[in-house]
């Protein structure tokens, strides 16, 4: 069944509202998921679970999120930044988010930012159109 | 020593569902308190009463390796008092399991009328995504006599015929 970006959209927004107790006018394109949604990692994990059912699709967490591999890996980090190789690694493990404005300061602090709810847009309606 | 706040297991099936009951007696103390001359189960104790329902559930479909951990409550709802002599019926069933956490939807009845609605997320924290080491040792559901407290609950539900001890 297809959707529409928009109808994925609001889905995505209900399920967020549901999840992080925040309201539907916070829930924008632009809004980063730690940042301005307040969401701790175990929220993470109920987003994933919360839009497998939405959807009726299996997500791999680390698909959807796959930062933490990139954290515990000491090639890909130096001196608190995310190295060449990492910043690489880190474009093909999240295709669905744009890294433009992290690649000029990678610091990892701020890899939280790349988190957004374009990001889980942009991944959900790639996978539910491949299907 | 555990401190189980639920009597027995009514209903175990494995990986899926478990049912609970936790009788509510004056001998509490704490009720003597909460409230003077209107003693009712405090809703943290109900919560922690469905959190021990839930948790043993969500550890023994993983048998009891992992470490089981209340992580957050995403919802609770309640409906009405429970008093002294109410017994309670504690339902929760898996809505998600994954290696890291598991999501839970939890309700309490009693006689059939509803007293709250409980949904709790678990994390099974050796895989937690910061990567932090815990010790080895599982201090939830602990290991030899101490960890035989759980297996025994079940093992009683079981020996009754109303449930199913293996995953699925």
């Amino acid at each position: 069944m297809a959707m529409s970006r928009d109808e994925i959209f609001r889905e995505i927004q209900e399920v967020l509202i549901d999840a992080l107790g925040v309201d539907d006018d916070e829930v924008t394109v632009e809004a980063t998921l730690m940042g301005d949604l307040g969401a701790e990692s175990i929220d993470f994990l109920d987003v994933v679970f919360r839009l497998e059912k939405a959807f009726g699709i299996k997500i791999q967490r680390e698909e959807l999120f796959p930062a933490e591999s990139l954290m515990s890996n000491p090639e890909f980090i130096s001196n608190g930044k995310l190295t060449e190789k990492g910043l690489a690694e880190l474009k093909e493990k999240m295709p669905h988010t744009d890294t433009a404005a992290f690649e000029s300061d990678p610091d990892i602090n701020k890899l939280g930012d790349l988190f957004t709810v374009g990001a889980i847009l942009n991944y959900l309606e790639g996978k539910l159109n491949a299907a | 020593m555990r401190w189980i706040w639920i009597d027995k297991f009514v209903e175990f099936e494995s990986g899926k569902k478990a049912v609970a009951l936790k009788n509510v007696t004056l001998a509490e103390e704490h009720l003597h308190d909460h409230f003077p001359g209107f003693p009712v189960m405090p809703e943290c104790l109900m919560i922690e009463a469905m959190a021990q329902t839930a948790g043993i559930l969500v550890g023994q479909a993983r048998d009891f390796k992992e470490k089981v951990i209340l992580a957050k409550i995403k919802k609770v709802v309640f409906f009405d008092y429970v008093k002294p002599g109410d017994t309670i019926k504690l339902e929760a069933e898996i809505e998600s399991i994954a290696p890291e956490a598991a999501s839970i939807g939890g309700k309490i009845t009693r006689n059939e009328k509803l007293i709250a609605e409980i949904d709790l997320m678990f994390s099974h924290i050796d895989q937690n995504l910061a990567g932090k080491d815990f010790p080895e040792e599982n201090f939830v559901f602990g290991s030899g006599d101490d960890g035989s407290v759980f297996e025994s609950l079940i093992r009683d539900a079981v020996s009754r015929g109303s449930c199913n001890p293996e995953p699925n």
